[in-house]
């Protein structure tokens, strides 16, 4: 059997299904880090974009894509880098990765206007119950990714993910 | 603009440069994690944490740029982890003990405010991995920034101990708030191939510019001229060695151990 070099578009559709580490429910593409995927010959070559620069879960990320790459591809060789070439910005979460987000029980990110200001006082939905009247408990969260926000609905506490 | 584009001097002055700025996000990163379970709220807890993680985050980048110019097979942890304390770079405003929350919040909104300017100054360097790393560690920034901003308004208007606190804080780092901007040497060099797009002393200019009407609507003082210029960045005190023989003690343990 010869083994073909997948195309930009397959390799892409594997990687859909590398999880982000610290939010399983969000493929990295839905995430929006994939920057490139570029093939030659029998290499490969995919850019990705780190959320916030003190990420600890780069190396991870990292290694996830390396290993999906290994069994798509089993003969081409894979480069996996990370680059700040262009700034990963929430506006690049996929709709279908904000759905994943909130069905996990994760506040999207309040959109930025063209300025790059944050409302972060937003009237921002809660996942849980759909309500507005949700408030900013912290800016800060678990993860450099993430803030905490509460329902005063349904009287939920919920992780938002960070606008940057 | 790429490394292996860089003039012999302009290279010398940007690894300085880098130094500077990796050594001063290293140890206020290292300072407010000692905020880390002992912070006076839980959610300023989080957020110190958070702060420190950030902090170090860049403090790693800047290191990785770095590496990738001094060429001398030391790797981001080992320049930041591997030289004597009085190998390091940073502003002498960092020196000073973590102490109270209000020298806290006094010497993040100092150094932070200081820190925005420089990394305005560079968001069109004409050296491309640095202006790309500024551009997104100021996303990054904007929320520290507002942090510190909400507390010192906060301390300042409580009267009584929170604003007693907060300047005599004020009082303490003032001599050395300017450290952060203070001229780095060779820095014509920085100007002259467009790496920053000012010398230091229009960039101390422009931070008291921007600090200055909020001190004045917080009726706090405006920190003074740099004292001691020609030590802005050495001969470190006894609170840092102190800092940095703790956060180093782990890695010392065992240099050769992969983590």
């Amino acid at each position: 059997m010869t083994v073909s070099t997948p195309s930009a578009a397959e390799i892409r559709e594997a990687l859909a299904e590398v999880a982000d580490p610290e939010i399983p429910a969000i493929s990295i593409v839905d995430l929006g880090i994939v920057r490139e995927v570029a093939v030659e010959g029998r290499r490969i070559r995919v850019e990705l974009l780190p959320t916030f620069v003190g990420c600890p879960a780069l190396d991870v990320i990292r290694d996830a894509v390396r290993e999906r790459l290994g069994r798509l591809a089993p003969g081409c060789s894979a480069e996996v880098e990370f680059t700040f070439v262009e700034p990963w910005t929430t506006e690049r979460i996929t709709p279908a990765g904000r759905e994943a987000l909130r069905a996990s029980g994760l506040g999207p990110p309040v959109p930025a206007d063209d300025l790059g200001l944050i409302d972060l006082q937003a009237p921002l939905p809660c996942p849980y119950c759909g309500s507005r009247r949700t408030v900013l408990e912290n800016a800060f969260g678990p993860t450099a990714c993430r803030s905490i926000r509460y329902c005063t609905s349904c009287r939920q506490p919920f992780e938002q993910l960070k606008t940057v | 603009m790429t490394a292996a584009e860089l003039l012999p001097a302009t290279r010398a002055a940007v690894e300085l440069l880098l130094l500077a700025m990796a050594d001063d996000e290293l140890v206020i990163g290292w300072s407010d994690s000692e905020w880390t379970g002992i912070a006076p709220l839980l959610e300023e807890d989080v957020a110190m944490s958070s702060l420190a993680q950030d902090e170090l985050g860049h403090a790693r980048a800047l290191y990785e740029l770095l590496a990738g110019l001094v060429d001398d097979d030391r790797d981001a942890d080992a320049i930041a982890y591997d030289r004597p304390p009085e190998g390091h770079f940073h502003a002498r405003l960092l020196d000073h003990p973590t102490g109270d929350w209000a020298a806290t919040i006094a010497r993040r909104y100092l150094y932070e405010t200081a820190d925005a300017v420089r990394l305005e100054a560079l968001a069109r360097s004409a050296w491309r991995p640095l202006a790309e790393l500024v551009a997104k560690i100021r996303r990054e920034e904007r929320y520290h920034l507002l942090h510190v901003s909400t507390w010192l308004q906060r301390l300042a208007s409580a009267e009584g101990e929170p604003r007693r606190r907060l300047l005599a804080a004020l009082e303490d780092l003032g001599p050395d708030a300017a450290s952060v901007l203070a001229p780095l040497p060779n820095e014509l060099a920085l100007e002259m191939a467009g790496v920053v797009d000012a010398p230091s002393a229009t960039l101390d200019g422009r931070w008291r510019a921007a600090i200055g009407p909020t001190l004045e609507r917080l009726r706090l003082p405006m920190p003074g001229p740099l004292v001691e210029a020609l030590s802005a960045r050495s001969d470190h005190s006894d609170a840092f060695r102190s800092l940095w023989s703790e956060v180093t003690s782990v890695r010392s343990s065992d240099p050769a151990a992969t983590w």
